[in-house]
């Protein structure tokens, strides 16, 4: 590894670029500094920002197939070579390297970043058939080149809405770097600000597809402050926003924002199969800790009308057994509160809701609190609460760890309960309750059967479809093909 | 001149400095306590302090030491004309307001101090960049603010003639905490298109007051137009009302202001107007801010310890006292912190550099456009 603390610069279109506003990103358990990280000023990424059209036109210069090539030769950069933070020399990091600084930031067990990283390579490395899948029949060159010709001779045009995707990520998961990743090979440059603690990521993803070939003009990367969001918002004409409640809220409605907020994913046991729910309880517990239970794919609450207090019992002795570990260590699978403030209250808030009628079934199978507080960091250990009343507040809440809430309700009341579902996993052969999942549009993404909330088939879409956000389905009407075509 | 020569020079005109401000200390000290000048709030609050003032204060230490710290919110709330020196009583007074978002605003009385104040300011001003004779934009907040008089009387003071655009902050601070994000994005270009229409009606404006970011504002708005401000007649702004960062600074030099010079303040209502050392490439675009002393006095304290002055290059928080005739402010810790600067030959007394929002307050302070 290159001599900590590594600096990483702006990425201004491909430049780097350091700033005089740096912040020290350190190591969460003994506080060393292992990054400056350059911290973008807005009047400066706006400046950028008017001149994304040049980014656009370095990468549609490249040209559809030697880019998407390009992408899958990064998959294997992006996991196996030794990378410069930015282009154009500097620090380099190895894999291994990569890996320990992540979760010397993030707090993430060194385990899971690995599994980040290889998630991200999947999708660079199937990118193709993945965008085939999110364009619903359109082909991608024909979303490259403005129009195509479909099967009867139509002429079918998809419009592109921005040159530049912007995104304002968070430092929950590496994984949701996933998501703007593909803008790339539909010819959209990005402008990302990351997470204050995770860089990490989207500098190595764009290090990765530099070096396999794709222009570093395509690439703005603005560490910054929270002002910055605002910024990329407003001049991005498309952007993608991952926040809370409050930031899913603020956007709603807004078409040139898709934003990415809590999942609340669920699992449901219907009536006809909740009798048989201990065949179920490995699909409930990797859902709930999959990924340190970070992900908004994580189930966060588990429906059914009846046997919820044996269910949340069953699940809290298995959960309970998960403790912290050193992050090193492979079997590691809980993540440390960097900030420590925000475990405590999160457990304040838990401990609330006990007081309200929720019952935490892990305090009988736990040796010690839920709150390990270590000083400069914290734990929350697994947590299951018993909900017998969908109303109270906790059982339908999401938080950054491993916490699940068993929710008894009548199944007639399940889908208007529910609220705002990211993941449903229904385990259900109930054709009437199958149809009314099908309708109901609080669920984003459906499960039919025993499918692990956080197991994702990347060709289906992930809180919006990126093609759907970034084209617009548009008339076109060439002289030459209107003779062959309906018209009046 | 020598090495030796110039820090004898710099230690003679410390100490000068010095001599001037305990001489000033006194004066004020003897003008606000004495019921024949001085006005009804410190008249009253003389009672309180258990001694006289102007037997015990000698010196600037005496001050900082004896008096307890000015707490800001006897500003807020009237009678306004508690705050008249009665030497002033038949004066015209104007009252200008600090805060006000929400809630009493804090007012300061003034007579000719942001003459006497802005008047001196302009001998720090290079007339190679803002040419006497010019005509002057204020990109700035209108309305019961200092600035709106100060800058205008600072264009006459130098010849010009004063523009003017209307611009509500606290309508901007209501904006930015509710979160109305597009609202303030158009009352922004409101005030950009207001300030573009004066540069290009064929006026004689080269000189600018400007905030950071209304500076920035305006200048990617002509880059948009495929213009600059120096191709608009400008050739030199003076900045204040919020924090300059050295990055800021540096971004503006490099990208934005096409080489119109960037003469950056610190002050407010209550203090003046502290000039900064020029900036430059070489010290990192640091900025360091000298106050108006006598007449205004700042300090970097301990964040525990405000009669503690914290070394040279060290990080406090910045203590305010204010001395002149119309206003006595003694000992009020204001919003900032930032590091202790040693004297220069150009200003022989402490300045403070890295001036931003004091970390305790910071996370409830909304930085609008002033």
């Amino acid at each position: 590894m290159s001599q900590v603390p590594v600096k990483i610069p702006l990425l201004r279109w491909g430049k780097p670029y350091e700033s005089l506003d740096v912040v020290e990103l350190r190591d969460f358990e003994t506080g060393e500094p292992v990054a400056l990280l350059s911290q973008a000023n807005a009047a400066l990424v706006e400046r950028d920002l008017a001149r994304a059209a040049n980014a656009q036109a370095a990468l549609r210069a490249v040209g559809l197939d030697r880019l998407l090539d390009c992408l899958t030769r990064a998959a294997d950069l992006y996991e196996q070579a030794t990378l410069p933070i930015v282009p154009g020399g500097g620090p380099e990091l190895d894999p291994a390297a990569f890996v320990e600084l992540q979760a010397a930031t993030t707090g993430l067990p060194e385990r899971l970043c690995r599994t980040n990283m290889t998630k991200i390579a999947f999708v660079l490395r199937n990118l193709r058939e993945i965008l085939q899948a999110l364009a619903l029949g359109v082909r991608l060159d024909w979303l490259w080149h403005g129009y195509g010709r479909g099967p009867r001779g139509e002429v079918v045009s998809l419009q592109l809405q921005s040159p530049v995707l912007g995104a304002v990520l968070p430092n929950n998961s590496p994984g949701v770097h996933t998501l703007w990743l593909p803008a790339l090979a539909l010819g959209v440059a990005v402008a990302l600000k990351p997470g204050t603690q995770e860089p990490w990521t989207p500098y190595r993803v764009a290090a990765a597809m530099i070096a396999a070939g794709v222009p570093p003009e395509a690439f703005g990367l603005y560490p910054g402050a929270q002002e910055l969001s605002h910024t990329l918002l407003a001049h991005c004409p498309r952007s993608m926003i991952f926040g809370s409640a409050a930031t899913v809220q603020r956007y709603r409605g807004n078409p040139a924002v898709q934003v990415h907020g809590p999942g609340f994913s669920k699992i449901i046991l219907a009536d006809d199969q909740v009798d048989k729910w201990p065949e179920y309880i490995e699909l409930m517990t990797e859902s709930v800790v999959a990924n340190a239970g970070r992900s908004c794919i994580n189930c966060s609450s588990i429906w059914v009308s009846r046997h919820g207090r044996a269910i949340a019992e069953a699940l809290a002795e298995r959960l309970a057994r998960l403790v912290p570990r050193d992050r090193n260590d492979p079997e590691a699978n809980l993540a440390a509160f960097t900030n420590p403030a925000a475990a405590r209250q999160i457990n304040e808030l838990i401990e609330q809701g006990v007081r309200e009628g929720a019952e935490d079934v892990t305090a009988r199978f736990r040796s010690g609190p839920r709150l390990d507080d270590r000083g400069s960091h914290a734990y929350l250990l697994p947590t299951v609460l018993y909900c017998g009343s969908p109303e109270l507040r906790l059982a339908n809440q999401e938080f950054m760890f491993p916490f699940v809430s068993v929710v008894e309700c009548p199944q007639e009341r399940m889908l208007s309960a529910i609220g705002p579902t990211l993941v449903c996993t229904a385990v259900t052969e109930d054709d009437g309750f199958r149809r009314r999942l099908l309708d109901c549009t609080s669920i984003d993404r459906l499960n039919l059967g025993p499918v692990p909330t956080h197991r994702v088939d990347w060709r289906q879409p992930h809180e919006g479809n990126l093609i759907a956000f970034l084209f617009k389905h548009r008339a076109l009407q060439l002289a030459e093909a209107l003779d062959q075509v309906l018209t009046v | 001149m020598s090495c030796q020569q110039g820090a004898r020079d710099l230690t003679e005109r410390v100490l000068e400095a010095k001599r001037r401000l305990d001489a000033h200390v006194r004066a004020m000290v003897r003008w606000h306590f004495d019921p024949e000048t001085g006005c009804p709030f410190w008249l009253e609050k003389a009672r309180e302090l258990g001694f006289d003032p102007r037997e015990e204060i000698q010196t600037f230490e005496d001050l900082t030491q004896k008096f307890p710290l000015f707490d800001d919110e006897w500003l807020r709330g009237g009678p306004v004309r508690r705050w008249v020196p009665k030497a002033y009583a038949d004066r015209p007074i104007y009252v200008f307001e600090t805060g006000g978002t929400t809630g009493t605003p804090k007012i300061r009385i003034n007579i000719e101090d942001f003459k006497i104040d802005y008047e001196w300011f302009s001998t720090t001003l290079p007339d190679e960049y803002f040419p006497p004779g010019s005509d002057w934009l204020m990109l700035g907040p209108t309305g019961p603010r200092r600035l709106r008089l100060a800058v205008e009387h600072l264009a006459q003071y130098r010849g010009g003639i004063c523009f003017f655009l209307d611009l509500d902050p606290r309508w901007v601070v209501k904006l930015i905490k509710r979160g109305w994000l597009e609202h303030l994005e158009a009352y922004k270009q409101h005030v950009i298109e207001q300030a573009i229409t004066a540069l290009t009606s064929g006026h004689n404006i080269q000189c600018m007051f400007a905030t950071p970011k209304l500076i920035e504002a305006l200048c990617l708005e002509l880059e948009r137009r495929g213009t600059t401000l120096r191709k608009l007649g400008v050739r030199g702004i003076f900045g204040g009302g919020t924090e300059f960062t050295p990055q800021w600074t540096r971004f503006a030099v490099e990208e934005l202001l096409d080489g119109v010079y960037l003469a950056p303040t610190y002050g407010n209502t209550l203090m003046g107007l502290a000039p900064a050392k020029p900036i430059s490439a070489e010290d990192g675009y640091k900025i360091t801010y000298y106050p108006p002393q006598p007449r205004a006095v700042v300090q970097v304290v301990d964040f525990d310890d405000p009669n503690r002055v914290v070394d040279y290059g060290q990080t406090g928080r910045v203590k305010l006292t204010t001395l002149t005739k119309e206003f006595f402010m003694p000992n009020f810790l204001e919003r900032d912190e930032g590091e202790r600067e040693p004297p220069c030959v150009l200003y022989p007394w402490d300045g403070v550099s890295g001036v931003r929002p004091y970390r305790g307050l910071a996370a409830t302070t909304t930085v609008g456009v002033y």
